[in-house]
């Protein structure tokens, strides 16, 4: 999974200094508020859910739609395909259901190109299932959208499919 | 028992190197020349090779090299090893096709120190140009010899030499991501510091006027955020971390104010930030991506990308505020602009067929023109004397650091050889040690 990564990631991060004409830079409390910086992202809980036991908890059911947790734009578009629909509206419904839930949408590009300008255009993606959310009545305080741009594929091949697979946008939920 | 003595000595030196090795590691190669360079013969220093810890001369042909606006003139097969300027038989030298000739010598002095003397010499009119003394510890050959080489630069060129002058890049390996600072001349020799060191993607550092802060982007906390960091200390903070994602910092000239890009707003759009802290200021209105801000030289305009008009173009306005207007027009993707320090070329990325090219525009004339021809290029950036122009180029996998002179017409490559370099910036004269 792609969360225990990120999460691992935060955990590493690690400033190093290799020479005397830089001084080491020791890891002190100055790295904390990156890991919480984000308000709707906790440290993730590997063990048990929050919502109770774990096979009761719909978001990991595989037969429940909130499962899904990745949409997927076309070419040069960020428009929530009709086909990806129900995984918003599962998500809208169960956001609004729970209002002490928060979700962090990352949006992701296949593209070349400057690094930020994919960036905007991922945040591009990453709005569009948010506005997509709140239309369904979920709260802007429930939502974050953020981009990875084009840092963080998922496929890295050079087929058609993987530039598909890349342009996708993924819902994360607080906890994961 | 000396025998042992030298063999541990063998051994920390293989362990030393074994170590340097795992990291970047960069050389230089020309691979392009221009027409009219400045023929240079550098004489091997006197007592070089026994006096320090690494040869002089060596390193300050190479730094010129570099610059694109020197060419060599070997003279390892002319029967003068001049030391003084007395010694210069001037007609085999001239005969050799040399300009100028730059001699030396390493003299033993109290403390265990040396002394390196040198002169710079014009051949035809047999007369001196710049001339130099160094007392230091042998250990501090590059240091001298890019002392030696901006000195001969600007003698020959009237221009200030940047070769003590640093670069900071993004080193990606495996899945690794290593912020890391060098001299422009060093990153080709494991010198380069790592900085920052994480398991999720770094890009955008962006130096400090004084060459004392990096601002970058990273991603440790799921999401993009601006993170200034003190070079000398190594402390760092988070300066734009809100809601949404926060990019592409750029200095203001003074020091004071961070351009960056934040999505409050639900699109992006560039703000101005307080290095120092306080709420963000919205300097650009529109309803699509606008991004990659950079200062003029006299901090009172930024130049941008925005697609608001479709694909990306670059736009400048006033950091005032007040209406955008459009820069380029041909092609239909121009992105990641940067001015020179006279502020009389735009440089930036095309994308045309396929490629990637680092173009320069007279924003005087507004004539355009290619600085790369070919592959995948990315980030230009200004060397501080306005002279060359750094970028990222990955030809068939493999991504590399280039140095061009402002016409195209001489490149240098710093090869490396593990890992992937993204996102290079030339920084400041400034290198305060």
């Amino acid at each position: 999974m792609n969360w225990k990564q990120l999460v691992l990631g935060t955990a590493t991060v690690t400033l190093l200094a290799a020479c005397a004409s830089t001084k080491p830079a020791a890891v002190t409390s100055n790295t904390a508020p990156a890991a919480t910086a984000n308000q709707g992202v906790a440290p993730a809980d590997t063990g048990s859910s929050n919502q109770g036991q774990l096979n009761a908890d719909p978001l990991h059911d595989p037969n429940s739609p909130l499962s899904k947790r990745s949409v997927y734009f076309d070419f040069d578009s960020s428009t929530v395909k009709s086909s990806d629909k129900p995984t918003v509206e599962a998500h809208a419904g169960y956001l609004k259901d729970h209002a002490d839930r928060k979700v962090i949408i990352q949006g992701n590009t296949d593209s070349r190109g400057s690094r930020e300008y994919n960036l905007g255009l991922g945040q591009r993606r990453a709005e569009s299932v948010k506005r997509s959310l709140e239309v369904l009545g979920v709260k802007d305080s429930q939502v974050e959208a953020v981009s990875l741009g084009k840092e963080k594929p998922k496929a890295t091949g050079n087929t058609e499919a993987d530039f598909a697979e890349n342009r996708r946008a993924d819902i994360l939920y607080n906890g994961e | 028992m000396p025998g042992i003595r030298t063999l541990f000595k063998l051994l920390l030196i293989y362990f030393l190197l074994a170590g340097q090795s795992a990291r970047a590691e960069m050389t230089i190669e020309i691979v392009g020349g221009g027409a009219s360079k400045h023929a240079i013969a550098v004489v091997p220093f006197k007592d070089e090779t026994t006096r320090m810890r690494e040869a002089l001369t060596p390193i300050i042909r190479s730094d010129l090299e570099l610059s694109g606006v020197f060419r060599m003139v070997d003279g390892s097969a002319i029967a003068n090893v001049p030391v003084e300027p007395v010694d210069i038989r001037y007609p085999l030298w001239q005969a050799a096709g040399a300009q100028s000739i730059a001699i030396g010598k390493v003299e033993a002095v109290a403390g265990g120190q040396v002394k390196v003397s040198f002169r710079l010499m014009d051949l035809a009119q047999k007369k001196q140009l710049t001339s130099g003394e160094f007392t230091v510890t042998p250990d501090r050959s590059r240091e001298v010899a890019h002392t030696i080489a901006d000195m001969i630069y600007e003698a020959i060129t009237g221009q200030k030499g940047i070769f003590n002058t640093r670069v900071v890049y993004v080193l990606k390996s495996g899945r690794n991501y290593m912020l890391q600072v060098g001299l422009i001349t060093d990153v080709d020799s494991n010198r380069a510091q790592t900085i920052l060191r994480s398991k999720e993607p770094i890009i955008s550092p962006s130096w400090s006027p004084d060459g004392r802060y990096l601002a970058y982007v990273s991603f440790e906390s799921k999401k993009p955020v601006v993170w200034v960091q003190d070079l000398a200390t190594g402390q760092r903070r988070a300066v734009a971390n809100f809601k949404g994602s926060n990019s592409a910092p750029a200095w203001s000239p003074d020091g004071s104010k961070l351009a960056v890009v934040l999505t409050t707003t639900g699109n992006s759009q560039i703000y101005l930030v307080n290095t120092l802290g306080g709420a963000p200021r919205r300097i650009s209105y529109s309803d699509g991506i606008d991004t990659e801000p950079t200062f003029t030289p006299d901090g009172s305009q930024i130049y941008f990308v925005s697609d608001r008009t479709g694909g990306p173009q670059i736009y400048r306005m006033a950091v005032s505020g007040g209406a955008a207007q459009r820069v380029t027009w041909q092609g239909n993707y121009n992105v990641s602009p940067r001015v020179s320090p006279d502020g009389r070329t735009l440089t930036f990325i095309r994308r045309e067929s396929g490629r990637f090219r680092v173009m320069a525009q007279d924003l005087t004339t507004g004539d355009v023109r290619a600085l790369s021809d070919s592959g995948y290029n990315e980030r230009p950036s200004f060397a501080p004397n306005g002279r060359m122009v750094l970028y990222a180029s990955d030809t068939g996998g493999k991504s590399v650091l280039y140095a061009t002179t402002l016409d195209g017409s001489s490149k240098v490559r710093l090869a490396v050889i593990n890992g992937e370099v993204q996102d290079p910036s030339w920084g400041p004269f400034n290198n305060p040690q």
